[in-house]
């Protein structure tokens, strides 16, 4: 096939009929520009929301719980083996919250290879006392720069620092919430009072808001030994462990093995979260619906086109087989014609969307729910460049393919006895 | 398939019907042959079937009976891709009405067959395409666009371009019916002359009588049979 003649011909077709064309092509630009910004606005903000909820969220979560336990010594017993056992209003032991082999299990842990940290925690019910008010309060004891590294700390943390609360023993982070209704800030001193009844002055060097209210007008965050202090425990007290792996995809399996291996109760992030990646689905799957909705409509405005542009030159055509092209030849003219409206108007596409995108991402956003944010959440994927492209591509090939295959079985002695 | 055959163009009993709305027998036996760069033409009253014939002549419809060798070699059958490659090198067509894509120079409309063969570089195509519009006179309008000229003018085009080439032979289909009688004679002259020193076949429809008397011989065509002047070769 000689490519040069072919494009050259659909060229001049398609640069005779500017106006034509033009709106051909940016009815493409409009699908692609359009995919392009709305979905990396959407995954933008999907992914934003992904890090308020998932990035904080342990993949693994281990603790006790307090339950009863689900064998009754009559049912070890080889006498009652046979019988029915009834037992009502079981009560759970009075155990403690505390993990019983913590040190040993995050020896084993932290050897793990497909685990990135494994962070101890202790949780203290608290009073805060400032003056005369008295609040309610849950502090976590833990190391702050693990949470800073694997939990994303430092972005909530709007006021001070973590690294000051590693230095310092007697630190504490406060939430927001809890500094707000109080009036403090950063220097001020604090009471916390634990439940046992003792005092401990802590020195504010950070304040702490994840943008829930609910955790900001309880929480607070202290060093391991101080949380171990507050509860009046040892240094190997420890009530939770949170794990982050590399790969989220593992937690389920994990966490089944370890609350066998070690008997406690291990929470992975995709059931404490099923409902949340089902919305984070839905949003996609509106995003590419849309996009592909846009991206057909364009398709069938080429279609058209096209088709309109194969019945004006019915004697071009007629010609150029009667000269010597072939169906096949003329088949090319008309596809080609398309693919370059398509390439055109799809690099156009990604360009517009580029530009859409990055102006949504000067636009203002601020919320106190997301305090690091400032502007629009958006995501520039490179792949939905290459998506954007070809599918502008495929759409276009596909709409011209009709039209063009009608081209190709017109009947040159028809046109010209027609004449 | 090849025979070796004193003609270039060679039609063995072909018929051919229109089946819609009624069925019609439009060309019934028809025989004949055209020998290197001979100038024959072919005269018929209207609606004869000249122009149909003309259309299976020239490869473009397939829908016959009968047998068409071209060159010593069976068109009859052959793919139609294989037809066009036929077409766009043996071949030159110039219709009754002008016939050029309107979009593109004269001289664009001029080389494209040649381009299409894409045996000649694009250079020497040009200059063949120059040299084809001097000699008939239009190359003043190389650079036009086609549809700005007059009739007489693009018919002058479409025989350029169906020299472009070099065919084996060349059909018109009432290519001077659009032409006063000095243009009509002008092509003549350069038809005639490319066969005598090209060498290469001329196959015209016309209804001038004139122009008729002066081709080396004339087919006579009435409902759909070709009468009148058996050729000498054939007897
Ligand atoms: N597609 C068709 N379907 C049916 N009949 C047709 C068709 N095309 C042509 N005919 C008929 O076939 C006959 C021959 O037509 P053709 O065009 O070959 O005549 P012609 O000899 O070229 O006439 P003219 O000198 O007027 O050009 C005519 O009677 C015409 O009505
Ligand atoms: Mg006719």
């Amino acid at each position: 096939m000689n490519w040069s003649v072919i494009l050259g011909i659909s060229k001049t077709h398609l640069l005779s009929r500017k106006k034509q064309s033009s709106i051909a092509a940016l009815g493409v630009t409009f699908g692609i520009g359009t995919f392009i910004t709305l979905a990396s606005f959407m995954t933008g903000l999907n992914g934003l929301l992904d890090g308020l909820i998932l990035n904080r969220t342990p993949h693994i979560h281990l603790y006790n719980e307090i339950a009863p336990s689900e064998q009754q010594p009559i049912d070890l017993a080889a006498e009652f083996a046979e019988g029915f056992n009834l037992i009502r209003s079981v009560k759970p032991k009075q155990s403690q919250v505390r993990l019983h082999n913590a040190l040993p299990i995050l020896g084993q842990l932290r050897d793990n290879p497909e685990v990135r940290g494994a962070i101890p925690q202790v949780q203290a019910q608290v009073f805060y006392l400032a003056g005369s008010i008295k609040l309610n309060g849950l502090v976590f004891g833990g190391d702050i720069m693990e949470e800073v590294r694997l939990f994303n700390m430092s972005d909530y943390i709007v006021e001070g620092d973590a690294q000051s609360l590693a230095r310092n023993s007697n630190g504490i982070i406060l939430g927001a919430g809890v500094a707000d209704k109080m009036s403090l800030k950063v220097g001020d001193r604090i009471q916390i009072s634990s439940v046992n009844g003792g005092l401990f002055p802590l020195k504010i060097v950070g304040l702490y808001q994840s943008g829930l209210a609910d955790i900001d007008n309880v929480q607070s965050y202290v060093n391991l030994s101080t949380a171990q202090r507050i509860l009046g425990e040892g240094k190997n007290y420890i009530s939770d462990i949170n794990v982050k792996l590399f790969d989220m995809e593992l937690a389920p399996g994990m966490a089944k093995e370890l609350a066998r291996q070690f008997d406690l109760t291990a929470v992975d992030i995709k059931t404490a979260n099923a409902q949340f990646e089902a919305g984070t689905d839905i949003r996609n799957l509106i995003t590419y619906a849309v996009s592909v909705t846009l991206l057909i409509v364009a398709g069938f405005g080429i279609y058209n086109i096209l088709n309109m542009m194969i019945y004006e030159k019915m004697n071009d055509i007629a010609i150029l087989k009667a000269t010597g092209f072939s169906g096949t030849d003329v088949k090319m003219i008309f596809i080609s014609q398309a693919i370059l409206i398509g390439t055109i108007g799809g690099a156009l596409g990604l360009f517009i969307g580029y530009l859409l995108s990055k102006g949504i991402e000067q636009i203002p956003f601020e919320t106190d729910a997301l305090p690091t944010i400032k502007t629009m959440p958006v995501n520039h994927d490179p792949n939905f460049y290459i998506i954007g492209i070809v599918f502008a591509l495929l759409a276009t090939f596909f709409a011209g393919y009709l039209p063009a295959s009608k081209a190709k079985k017109i009947d040159p002695v028809d046109i010209i006895r027609g004449q | 398939m090849t025979q070796t055959s004193p003609y270039i163009l060679e039609a063995r009993g072909i018929n051919k019907h229109f089946r819609e709305p009624v069925d019609f027998h439009v060309l019934k036996d028809i025989s004949f042959g055209i020998e290197k760069g001979e100038f024959v033409s072919i005269m018929g009253k209207s609606g004869c079937g000249k122009s149909t014939l003309l259309y299976i002549l020239s490869t473009m419809d397939t829908d016959y009976e009968g047998e068409l060798w071209l060159s010593d070699q069976l068109v009859s059958g052959q793919s139609n891709k294989a037809l066009s490659v036929i077409r766009n090198q043996h071949i030159g067509f110039v219709f009754q009405f002008h016939y050029l894509l309107p979009e593109f120079s004269v001289i664009e409309n001029v080389m494209l067959p040649a381009r299409k063969l894409g045996i000649k570089s694009p250079r020497q195509i040009k200059l063949d395409a120059e040299e084809k519009l001097d000699l008939l006179d239009i190359g003043y309008l190389a650079d036009q666009k086609a549809s700005r000229i007059s009739g007489g003018e693009k018919q002058r085009v479409a025989i350029a371009r169906a020299l472009i080439n070099e065919p084996t032979i060349i059909m018109g289909d009432e290519p001077t019916g659009n032409l006063d009688s000095k243009n009509s004679e002008n092509v003549f002259d350069i038809l005639k002359q490319l066969s005598i020193e090209k060498h290469m076949s001329m196959l015209v429809v016309t209804h001038d009588l004139d122009f008729a008397n002066k081709t080396d011989r004339i087919i006579e065509m009435a409902d759909g049979r070709i009468n009148g002047v058996p050729h000498p070769l054939h007897s």
